[in-house]
């Protein structure tokens, strides 16, 4: 994910006032895990029916995964299954995920929330466990393998998370419990590194 | 923690991502308006509080955020099935006597 | 030198390193790797506390977790003063300053202790009899005072410094305790491939290894066996070894609490260690491999310092390298015993008699004592210890009477047997059954997939216990684990056990020193100070349950649960109810196994991580303004913006007069948004919201309603259709969250057919409202794409288009009845989209505002806050809102709700306003409403104040108010009674500004 948004092409739009991500290039590391706050995606929830998936997909140019907890990629873009008729499409490429499905006359739903989620990557040989000390879910690679994705909590605040490598989570969070979020993985990436 | 098995995520998740939604299978009249005081009262104030199988409904709030219906053992604590919302109550439950 | 009573070659310990410490403010010099317990004890020191009750001196009685007396308090400095710690347990490190407790002035002369002469005003069940009457000094007098004399250590007064951390862990296999069974446990599951967490609570794993010098396993001393088992575990991928680590509580389904204790044995535990770890394992199967407690000989003094368990004489010696006398006395009814006399006498220490109520005993180590030449006397029992701070003799008479004689002592060994721990297979709710051959209690029948093993299992002999743990860790990882993991780990061997020891049997309950005569002090619960006598006497006084016999002695209540007391007490009660022990029963274990720190259950969760603390996109700027922010829910508000020299009256004025004059901005994202989108959004919305939506035409807004099935008012705010199948919804800041539940759960079971999907959408927009007169002239200049006209862009109208070349949803919406814009951007162009319009405001004298002045906005115009001016009992009609509900709709929550009689009936309070005949009144919130201020108290209230503010714009108070039939009594005088005089007012309608509502368009 990170090597596509290297090749971030223009923004969506050419606004006259400076965009100010929340926790922009905040970053901690311990021993064997670093935590850091991601660039900004574009983002949708995209809900359907199941009759819609395949148009969707098509119109998307990546599979909208059926299987629960799972996920699928394709060239910077990343659809995650969070329920049985949600995903949350991630598009680190500067495409529009929302524009691509307003093409689709088949019923869904896709409503823009590139602003309302914040990405925190959580990498390195202590991630899970730096995860787990706040996320009750078991991170195992059997229960959790790459490309696993899923709802859960961190503490007290809603997360999804998607595990982007064997060591190497990407954390998704709503903007204001970013700082939260990203302070309990820096706790628990200090645990984690002891 | 209890682990509980959502039927839509079709695997056991910890309790902390579920929060409990009230006794199942209780439907709402499709002709609300007209519904008598007795059944109303019947509808939204009686639940049956059982020692025992209890029907109730849980969100899986902080997963795959749906709606399912369990069936659990009120004196065990312990989970006997769960199934989606809008399946039928199940005439018979797994592994049970009675 | 780190102790005289350190044997030279004895022990584990290296004698090099040595550690000063202190207790009581003496110095002494123990080695690295003692615990408090036996450095004290090498330096010949016993007398570490007073008894709770009694205020007795007490000493050691254990090596380990179970210990009730030795409780010290460890001061690492002013805000780090940890009290109730078991010197057993506390690992030694240099600098380490211990004191002792419950005392005063010093620990060898307390004045508490004359409650040991007043003892029989302090017999069982004292405390209930006793301070009962008269009924008020109980929480006046009587609890105080008995606080501050039972209280045991000192608690901290200061924030704790250390962090705590947490963890949640799964496995295939957890093994609870690293004895010879835990390890041979661990190893068969462990070689199996799957996940394995094996945990104990020592520093060191082994368990009775630790002492055992009979043992021997694959042709080595069973310790050195343990120490290289768990090297080889350690070393494996698929292990977690956890040492210094408790299982406190065994939970549903399988989930465990743990707690590690990293850092308190550290001089200096550094920055980044957490002086704890909660551990919270989710395991497929649990091997307990608890082990057993040895039990006390229950006799006359048996509590006096030096007298203690045969089994931890033996760990100071074996471990620790450390004799706990010159001349020791051993008391017991097993064999187990006979093995600490040997080991001692082996090691130079006296051993000068060994007194067995057994009669005529015989067996190898029984041989083996009296070939080394100590006394043993058969069929006899230790009637009394002498001494006070320090057991100085023991009175031997036979067991059925006869001649006594006393020996001198300086220490007495007992072993009245071992009890099985049955405690974190209680807490799973297994039921333990009672074997009346060897008078335990084992593990019965299991409520979960666990499997007890070796001594807390009741299986003896160590040959049994490694081949049944062995086998049990192989079964465990089988059945937790379908899956195959092939040869990922060597195969070993089940390790073979060449050489044991005999642990047989023993006694339960009081020996013949333990009186009939009431004046003995036998102990029983040597924390609770409950002696054999008060056992009895609870039988007499009528107690026949073991559950109510505990309860009015408080045998087994204090911090160590009774783990060297349950059975005992048990087996003193039967007795004398005449009962067989299982009739009695057994009370049952709940968790913490041994006392937990609030810090490991609280871990991350305090200072930033207690609660999310949620700030919006603006927050930086409010800041930097000098905002005051107020609490709402998780989020931080800004409450009003002083100036220099302002003070909050004074700020929320002008803010209020800004807005009304020129133009206030408001940083309004906090609300909750939800985006409502599929063909039957209309629908949807005509189901959940009393008004009607199907007829509202994109680009419109219309203020909804939502109630619950009851009909009361559950939420409110304004709604935008955005196109046929979309609406952009609105609730209030703290409903948010149970707003978007609540549409859910009827989207979900109710209304599952509907073609609608919801998306919360509250943090993708940042919301600035503008309001005002000039609020068209600030923002207009910097809008691209959207007409700003009032006949393009009515009040209650909603547009999409640019601001600042961002995207924006532009509301003209006003909730200050002023003409307003709500203009939503990405969250992210947030604070750049609020200051260039504060700029333009600026042109224009506009202001920043806060919640205050929201507040006090909204109330002139008579606009209901949902909580606060309603409060789950108020229906529409009650607040005003009739005109809000659709007449024609057939069906929407609330719609029978709302019909019921009571709702419908006469005399309801109903949502008016309130005038204070002194206009410069402002009336508390919350204060009650009377019709006659002069009728007797309990006087009758018929309402209540919901909303009151000092209005600057209309230059007087005002308020709304909740009131009996209020609306039909518009015009009357009603009163508000407060401590400090009676309030008049008028009830008024609801609108105190611009009743005509002109200002919206002006
Ligand atoms: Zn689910």
């Amino acid at each position: 994910m990170a090597k596509a948004a290297a090749k971030k092409t223009a923004p969506v739009a050419s606004p006259s006032v400076e965009r100010r991500p929340a926790l922009a290039g905040r970053s901690t590391s311990a021993t064997g895990v670093k935590v850091e706050v991601l660039p900004p995606a574009e983002r949708i929830s995209l809900r359907a029916p199941e009759a819609s998936a395949a148009a969707l997909s098509k119109a998307l140019g990546v599979p909208l995964p059926k299987k629960p907890k799972t996920s699928a990629s394709k060239a910077g873009r990343t659809a995650l299954w969070l329920g049985p008729d949600e995903w949350l499409v991630i598009d680190e490429a500067g495409n529009d995920p929302l524009a691509d499905c307003a093409k689709v006359s088949a019923l869904h739903s896709a409503v823009g929330i590139s602003h309302r989620n914040i990405a925190i990557s959580v990498a390195g040989p202590a991630a899970e466990a730096a995860i787990n000390s706040g996320c009750p879910q078991d991170l195992s690679l059997e229960a959790f393998p790459v490309g696993a994705a899923s709802r859960t909590i961190l503490g007290k605040a809603e997360i999804v998370l998607l595990r982007t490598a064997a060591d190497a989570f990407r954390v998704e969070c709503w903007r204001s419990f970013s700082d939260y979020v990203f302070t309990f993985l820096s706790e628990g990436a200090r645990d984690a590194a002891g | 923690m209890l682990l509980i098995r959502c039927p839509y995520c079709e695997e056991e998740r910890p309790e902390l991502e579920f929060r409990n939604a009230g006794e199942a299978h209780i439907a709402r009249s499709a002709n609300m308006a007209g519904e008598s005081d007795d059944d109303f009262e019947k509808f939204f104030f009686i639940r049956s509080n059982p020692k025992g199988i209890i029907y109730e409904r849980w969100r899986h709030m902080h997963g795959c955020a749906r709606f399912f219906n369990a069936v659990r053992d009120t004196v065990t604590d312990k989970f006997v099935m769960t199934y989606k919302a809008g399946e039928p109550k199940p005439a018979k439950l797994p592994g049970a006597s009675k | 030198m780190s102790g005289a009573f350190r044997i030279p070659r004895a022990g584990r310990l290296s004698q090099a390193k040595t550690a000063r410490f202190s207790f009581d403010g003496q110095s002494y010099t123990g080695i690295e790797g003692d615990t408090l317990a036996s450095a004290l004890l090498a330096n010949g020191v016993h007398l570490v506390g007073r008894s709770f009750k009694y205020h007795r001196p007490r000493g050691f009685l254990s090596a380990g977790a179970e210990e009730p007396n030795a409780l010290v308090q460890i001061v690492r400095d002013d805000a780090r003063k940890t009290p109730n710690v078991r010197a057993t347990v506390q690992e030694l490190y240099d600098g380490l300053a211990a004191n002792s407790q419950n005392r005063w002035p010093s620990l060898a002369f307390d004045v508490g202790a004359v409650n040991d002469l007043a003892s029989p005003l302090f017999s069982a069940g004292f405390y209930y009899k006793t301070f009962m009457w008269p009924k008020a000094a109980w929480k006046s007098l009587y609890e105080p005072k008995i606080r501050e004399a039972a209280g045991l250590g000192v608690s901290p007064d200061k924030p704790d410094p250390d962090h705590y951390s947490s963890r949640y862990a799964h496995c295939d296999v957890l093994v609870l305790g690293g004895g010879a069974a835990g390890i041979a446990a661990a190893l068969a599951a462990a070689e199996t491939g799957v996940r394995v967490i094996l945990a104990d609570e020592q520093a060191e794993f082994g368990g009775s290894l630790r002492f055992e010098t009979g043992a021997r396993i694959d042709g080595q001393d069973g310790f050195a066996w343990a120490k290289g088992a768990i090297a080889r575990l350690s070393a494996m991928d698929n292990v977690r070894v956890l040492s210094r680590t408790t299982a406190f509580g065994y939970y549903a389904q399988n989930f465990v609490g743990l707690v590690e204790r990293v850092s308190d044995h550290l001089k200096a535990p550094g920055h980044d260690l957490p002086r704890e770890r909660l551990w919270q394992v989710r395991a497929k199967r649990v091997v307990l491999a608890s082990g057993a407690i040895e039990r006390h000989m229950v006799f006359a003094n048996n509590d006096r310092p030096g007298i203690m368990l045969a089994g931890a004489a033996r760990t100071f010696l074996n471990q620790y390298g450390v004799a706990v006398g010159r001349n020791v006395g051993v008391y017991t009814a097993n064999d187990s015993a006979y093995a600490a006399a040997i080991d001692l006498k082996k090691a130079g220490v006296n051993v000068a008699a060994i007194v067995d109520l057994r009669d005529n005993p015989t067996g190898p180590v029984i041989d083996e004592a009296r070939a080394l030449g100590i006394e043993i006397n058969f069929g006899r029992a230790v009637i009394r210890a002498g001494g006070k701070l320090r057991v100085s003799s023991m009175t031997v008479q036979p067991k059925n009477g006869g001649g006594e004689r006393t020996i001198a002592v300086d220490a007495i060994l007992m072993s009245a047997g071992w009890t099985p721990s049955v405690h974190l297979f209680s807490q799973s709710r297994g039921k333990v059954a009672f074997n009346d051959e060897t008078k335990r209690f084992v593990p019965g029948t299991y409520a979960q997939d666990c499997v007890s093993v070796g001594a807390c299992n009741g299986t003896d002999g160590l040959s049994a216990t490694v081949d049944e743990a062995y086998a049990a860790g192989a079964k465990a990882a089988k059945d937790a684990n379908a899956r195959d993991y092939g040869a990922k780990t060597a195969k070993g061997a089940k390790p073979k056990v060449d050489a044991s020891e005999s642990w047989s049997r023993g006694m339960l309950g009081a020996a013949p020193g333990a009186g009939p005569d009431t004046t003995v002090k036998a102990f029983v619960d040597f924390q609770n100070d409950v002696t054999a006598k008060d056992i009895r006497q609870a039988v007499h006084e009528g107690m026949r349950s073991i559950e109510h016999v505990k309860r009015f002695t408080t045998n087994g209540m204090a911090t160590d649960q009774g783990k060297t007391s349950n059975m005992h007490g048990l087996a003193i009660a039967a007795e004398t109810l005449g009962k067989p022990i299982p009739e009695v029963g057994l009370t049952t274990f709940r968790a913490p196994y041994t006392p937990v720190t609030f810090g490991a259950i609280v871990s991350h969760a305090r200072g930033p991580l207690f609660d999310p603390t949620r700030k919006t996109a603006t927050h930086p700027w409010a800041e930097a303004q000098g905002a005051v922010f107020e609490d709402v829910g998780q989020w931080k508000r800004a409450w009003y913006f002083p100036k220099t020299g302002e003070d909050m009256h004074s700020a929320v004025d002008r803010e209020c007069v800004a807005v009304r004059t020129t133009a206030g901005l408001f940083d309004a994202s906090t609300l909750g948004k939800i985006e409502v989108v599929g063909p039957d959004a209309a629908k949807f919305m005509e189901l959940l919201y009393t008004n009607p939506w199907e007829k509202l035409e994109p680009g419109r807004c219309r203020y909804g309603i939502m109630l619950r099935e009851d009909g009361f008012i559950y939420d409110d705010g304004v709604v935008g259709r955005l196109a046929p199948d979309r609406f952009h919804v609105t609730t209030t800041t703290g409903g948010a969250p149970r707003v978007m539940n609540h549409m859910e759960d009827y989207l979900q079971t109710e209304f599952p057919h509907l073609n609608v999907w919801l998306t919360s959408i509250t943090e993708q927009w940042a919301v600035i409202a503008v309001q005002g007169p000039k609020s068209r002239d600030i923002i207009a200049p910097l809008v691209e794409g959207i007409d700003m006209s009032d006949e393009a862009l009515p009040h209650m109208s909603v547009r999409e288009g640019k601001i600042c070349g961002v995207p924006t949803r532009l509301f003209r919406m006003s909730f200050t009845g002023e003409r307003g814009f709500e203009v939503n951007v990405p969250a992210d162009y947030g604070q750049a989209v609020w200051e260039a319009l504060w700029a333009e405001g600026q042109k224009h004298g506009a202001t920043a505002y806060g919640t205050e002045a929201m507040h006090v906005l909204r109330a002139e115009k008579g606009y209901i806050i949902v909580g606060q001016d309603t409060d789950g009992t108020v229906t529409p009609n009650d607040a005003g809102l009739d005109w809000a509900v659709g007449k024609k709709k057939a069906d929407f929550v609330g719609i029978r709700g709302m019909a019921r009689l009571d709702l419908v009936a006469k005399g309801r309070k109903q949502l008016v306003g309130l005038k204070t005949k002194d206009p410069k009144v402002v009336l508390e919130e919350g204060a009650q409403i009377v019709e006659d201020p002069k009728q007797a108290i309990p006087m009758k209230m018929i309402g209540h104040v919901t909303s009151s503010y000092w209005s600057q714009n209309c230059g007087r108070s005002i308020a709304l108010a909740l009131v009996a039939g209020g609306r039909d009594r518009v015009g009357d005088t009603l009163y508000v009674p407060m401590p400090n005089g009676v309030i008049e007012v008028e009830v008024t309608g609801m609108v105190f500004f611009d009743e005509t509502g002109g200002r919206l368009n002006g």
